[in-house]
């Protein structure tokens, strides 16, 4: 006979404001298979654990339910309580009246009363579970880093560092990101590749790591310790051992149409290319959309060119498989789309620039030799007008809801950049709220309005048009309350920032959740934020949020010492609630065998005895050190063959029943 | 009836002759039943058993499910099987449950299939005979003659018949130009003796009968009001005695144990003891063939009660087909199934639950 125990907890009021804790305690008294309840203030606490092995003695409890904050807080503190005082740790359930319940209602009664619910389908379930023990897995010894950018070049230098293989895998030509890109970074306006590009030239000749540019994630199968990953490695058309990164090839190549993607678009470069001097590997690829022997079959000239022979039109995409332990995800962001945002005519006008596009103009190694020159004419503009929110806190729908965070500080760095090259420059910003908080950034803000005069006009610029060359800001300045016409040589747009396109697709291959805006969610937004909710999986970078060059350089490490205590492990336990196939329901229909992300289940012939006839059937089995417990084979077998230990259907179905009764 | 006795004569020499080479031991096909138009599905051993092979207008029956237990057996099967029970075939090939090399497959072709039900319904009683004539039926009863336009007595999946190709076989047989679904004219027939008379008595490959769309009755329900739509259901699955004809005749119902035959399932129970079961035992099944169902209609055909089922199902391989692209369901052995794989564009799930049914 089971003997239960039920432990309400109050989570000091965050439960017993609205939840008749007492009640609750009461009602599961009368639950089948309870044998005691009661209520305590943190249950979580020291006293309130040992409230719990106590009662386990006391009572000879075979099982306890904890009514309290959702699983994934204290689940497992809950079980090590359980297992100190001798019982197994999957006899213990936990009712969430916390996150579903008592947060979620105002009303007493009705909280009280959906409380005792949850209570009681948890007792149901209980009253089905068995002792489970957990396994061990080995770890693989190796990291893998989605993202090349800064964020994934810190995170691959600190596991390096302990010792650890690490591989990046980058989807363009080169290793650096979006920060390989800037010019000056805030608030000390160093050069953004003189503090980059060092760190790059570090990762890529640290025996320990291994780039792979050009080259995306195709696919991730496994679990924490032993992921699986397919990367493809897409074909340059530049045999790498070979190419000495003369360049030769990209100075002789006739065709000049295509954007180049490094300087934004604002000036051309060849089919065949290297993003920028610096970049990692120094190895140019073949932009097939644009070159001519792809596109006509004649051509060849960079081939002709070559001195060391290294162009290859035959080269083929190649995949890579590789095991990892771990998986760091620096996917990074981009600007927004400005589609929606017509009444900046950024389609319109060449001079309507993006703030990165500015970084740009104004980068030494840029299209103008960091000449500050308009696109449209390549004269020096006199009046800048700086726009910021563009897309960011916008809840019309158009842009995002969010703040981007850093367009505030290179807006000032910007503007100060500005004044400090041409003094005469009269410089106007727009915004809604400066927001600086950061260490040295009210300082720097500061300075851009008292030092250099940089004009801040708080109130938003509704329109923007082009006249006789000149672009007419209408905006609103909401101190003086009067609207303003300004008339600009150049405008720049804070362009909010949003995470790359490629975050979904990859959050999906790593079963790592999103939210709604496509960033990576963290396992706990304060006590873990650089892990993923997906075992294994860890989070650097903007791709978990907007955030400036510190505090990404910040995380990644946070989550590359997250990756070394996970590596430094020679075994995981392993989770014990995994699937089962019952081979005398199991009619082989291979289902299971689909849906299974983790390839876990594998068929066998085999002989049954049936109504006194041999019968050879094909029947599934798991492997349990791969299965991860999600589920998916249950809810595909037709036949209720498969089923998961310590969530079996009759165990759910028992907890329905509770609900409904 | 010249026609078909001429054509029985051919299909019994052509599986005489299949079991004198040894090519099989054993022929599954159709054989006369209680009524006139009653065919049952049936195993023949020899030629004497032979002689009461019969394939007509009224063998509607899906032979392929048979074949999971007659492809264990020692020996090789000579399987009849017509166009639409090719998919079924292919289904189950690909769910393992069928020994394909224990099989023959004689891809036969289809005259379309009569729903007796049909007849019936036009108040028909006391059924002597049904002849063919032309696109009439002529039925002899006891209250004398009466016609019938053939279009009207056609089983439902005639209706909307998927085609004429077979989609699985070993060797064709009884089509006039012996065309396969890739356009080659099939050679790998053992006996090309018999081709020239096959050519008279052959039956269309082709069909030019304008085709009812599967889902006409699904987009009516689906337009009305959700308690219409229950109350619909409520009144057809009321009727339900629960007799599990649907169930044992499905190709796709091939559980080792249903879950409904399971004490341990909490979901099994013989009788309609509530209105819960006779509703959700229908909807609980529709719900495990969903994917694999190949709208074979063999659900409605069998039911004593006449219950629409098929109508279960085709709602669902309609949101399948919108969801996640067209799909039937054995048209090959291959394609994985849209609900047993997962691929980046498939639809979000909330668009599946704003749209629950709805247009």
């Amino acid at each position: 006979m089971p003997r239960i125990g039920v432990f309400v907890c109050w989570c000091g009021s965050n439960i017993a404001s609205t939840v008749d804790v007492k009640k609750v305690a009461e009602a599961a008294r009368d639950e089948p298979g309870v044998v005691y309840a009661t209520d305590y203030q943190y249950m979580c606490s020291e006293a309130g654990q040992s409230m719990i092995s106590k009662s386990i003695k006391d009572h000879r409890l075979t099982g306890i339910v904890v009514c309290s904050c959702s699983p994934r807080m204290h689940e497992t503190t809950f079980r090590k309580a359980a297992a100190s005082a001798g019982l197994n740790p999957y006899m213990v359930e936990i009712a969430n009246i916390r996150e579903q319940c008592s947060w979620i209602h105002k009303d007493r009664t009705e909280a009280t009363e959906k409380a005792i619910v949850l209570a009681r389908a948890a007792v149901a379930k209980l009253n089905l579970n068995n002792p489970l023990t957990a396994g061990e897995i080995p770890v693989v010894k190796r990291a893998l880093v989605i993202g090349g950018g800064i964020a994934g070049i810190q995170s691959a230098l600190d596991i390096a560092e302990a010792g650890f293989e690490v591989d990046i895998v980058e989807k363009s030509p080169t290793i650096g990101g979006k920060m390989a890109q800037l010019d000056k970074t805030f608030p000390t306006l160093d050069c953004a590749a003189c503090i980059l590009t060092p760190k790059m030239v570090d990762a890529a000749r640290n025996e320990k790591i291994n780039i792979f540019t050009y080259s995306e994630v195709e696919s991730v199968s496994g679990f924490v310790g032993n992921f699986n990953v397919r990367i493809k490695k897409k074909a340059r058309f530049v045999r790498e051992k070979l190419c000495s990164g003369c360049g030769v090839c990209t100075e002789k190549c006739p065709s000049r149409k295509a954007e180049n993607e490094f300087n934004e678009g604002l000036d051309n470069r060849g089919a065949i290319y290297i993003p920028f001097a610096q970049a990692i590997p120094n190895v140019p690829v073949i932009d097939t959309s644009s070159c001519l022997k792809f596109k006509t079959g004649k051509c060849g000239i960079c081939a002709k060119n070559c001195p060391s022979g290294a162009i290859d039109f035959e080269q083929q995409d190649e995949i890579i498989e590789r095991q990892y332990g771990a998986i760091v995800v620096a996917t990074g962001y981009k600007l927004i789309s400005l589609k929606n945002f017509d009444e900046y005519s950024y389609s319109q006008c060449p001079d309507v620039v993006t703030s990165l596009e500015f970084e740009r103009i104004m980068n030494a190694a840029g299209p103008t030799k960091g000449q500050l020159l308009r696109p449209s004419d390549k004269t020096h503009p006199h009046t800048i007008v700086f726009v910021q929110c563009v897309g960011s806190r916008d809840t019309s729908g158009r842009g995002k809801p969010y703040c981007s965070k850093v367009c505030c500080m290179y807006t000032a760095k910007h503007a100060m950049l500005v004044k400090e090259k041409y003094p005469d420059a009269e410089v106007h910003v727009f915004y809604i709220d400066v927001r600086t908080p950061g260490k040295n950034f009210e300082e720097f803000y500061r300075r851009a309005v008292e030092q250099y005069g940089v004009n801040y006009i708080k109130g938003m610029v509704g329109k923007i048009a082009e006249k006789n060359g000149k672009l007419i800001v209408q905006g609103s300045d909401l101190i003086a309350n009067e609207q303003v016409v300004i008339e600009a040589d150049m405008v720049v747009l804070a362009a909010a920032i949003e995470p790359d396109p490629s975050a979904r697709k990859i959050a999906t291959m790593l079963t790592a959740s999103i939210d709604t805006n496509n960033f990576f969610t963290e396992a706990h937004p304060k006590l873990r934020p650089v892990e993923s909710p997906t075992a294994g999986v860890f989070l650097s970078g903007v791709c978990q949020g907007p955030k400036d060059i510190p505090e990404t350089v910040a995380q990644a490490s946070a989550a590359a010492a997250k990756v070394i205590c996970l590596l430094s492990k020679e075994k995981l336990l392993s989770n014990p609630c995994v699937s089962h196939s019952d081979e005398m329901l199991c009619s082989g229909c291979s289902n299971c065998e689909k849906v299974c992300p983790y390839g876990a289940i594998s068929f066998i012939n085999k002989t049954f005895k049936f109504a006194g006839k041999f019968e050879i059937r094909r029947v599934a089995i798991v492997n349990e050190a791969i299965c991860q417990g999600c589920g998916a084979c249950t809810v595909a077998c037709p036949s209720g063959a498969m089923d998961l230990k310590g969530f079996t259907n009759k165990q759910i179905l028992a907890e329905v029943d509770a609900i409904c009764r | 009836m010249q026609r078909v006795t001429e054509l029985n004569e051919l299909m019994r020499k052509k599986a005489q002759m299949l079991l004198e080479n040894g090519i099989v031991n054993r022929i599954i096909g159709w054989k006369k039943g209680e009524f006139i138009y009653d065919r049952t599905p049936a195993v023949f051993q020899d030629s004497d058993e032979l002689s009461k092979l019969i394939y007509d207008g009224f063998c509607g029956a899906n032979l392929s499910k048979y074949l999971i237990q007659e492809s264990k057996k020692e020996g090789k099967i000579l399987a009849l099987l017509k166009p639409c029970d090719t998919y079924s075939f292919n289904q189950l090939i690909k769910e393992h449950q069928i020994n394909r090399e224990n099989v023959y497959v004689l891809g036969i072709g289809c005259p379309d299939m009569i729903d007796i039900n049909k007849i019936r319904s036009k108040g028909f009683k006391g059924i002597l005979k049904i002849e063919e004539k032309e696109d009439e039926l002529i039925i002899d009863t006891l209250y004398g003659q009466k016609r019938i336009k053939k279009e009207k007595a056609l089983l439902e999946k005639c209706l909307s018949c998927k085609g004429k190709q077979h989609v699985a076989y070993d060797e064709l047989f009884l089509i006039d130009n012996m065309i396969s679904d890739n356009g080659s004219i099939n050679r790998s027939m053992p006996d090309c003796e018999e081709a020239s008379g096959l050519k008279k008595v052959g039956i269309a490959s082709r069909d030019s009968r304008p085709k009812k769309d599967p889902y006409e009755m699904v987009e009516k329900i689906e337009a009305m009001t959700p308690d219409e739509r229950f109350a619909f259901w409520r009144s057809e699955l009321s009727k339900c005695i629960r007799c599990n004809a649907c169930r044992n005749v499905c190709p796709a119902c091939v559980c080792v144990k249903c879950i409904f035959d399971n004490d341990r399932s909490g979901i099994a129970s013989k009788a309609n003891t509530d209105a819960f079961e006779e509703n959700m035992f229908h909807i609980i099944r529709a719900l495990h063939v969903a994917g694999r169902c190949t709208d074979c209609g063999e659900c409605s055909r069998v039911c004593p009660q006449q219950i629409p089922l098929h109508l279960l199902n085709r709602k669902i391989i309609k949101d399948i087909n919108e969801f996640y692209g067209q799909y039937q369901a054995g048209a090959d052995t291959q394609t994985p199934g849209p609900l047993t794989s997962f691929k980046h564009d498939d639809v979000e799930p909330y668009i599946i639950m704003r749209k629950g049914g709805h247009k």
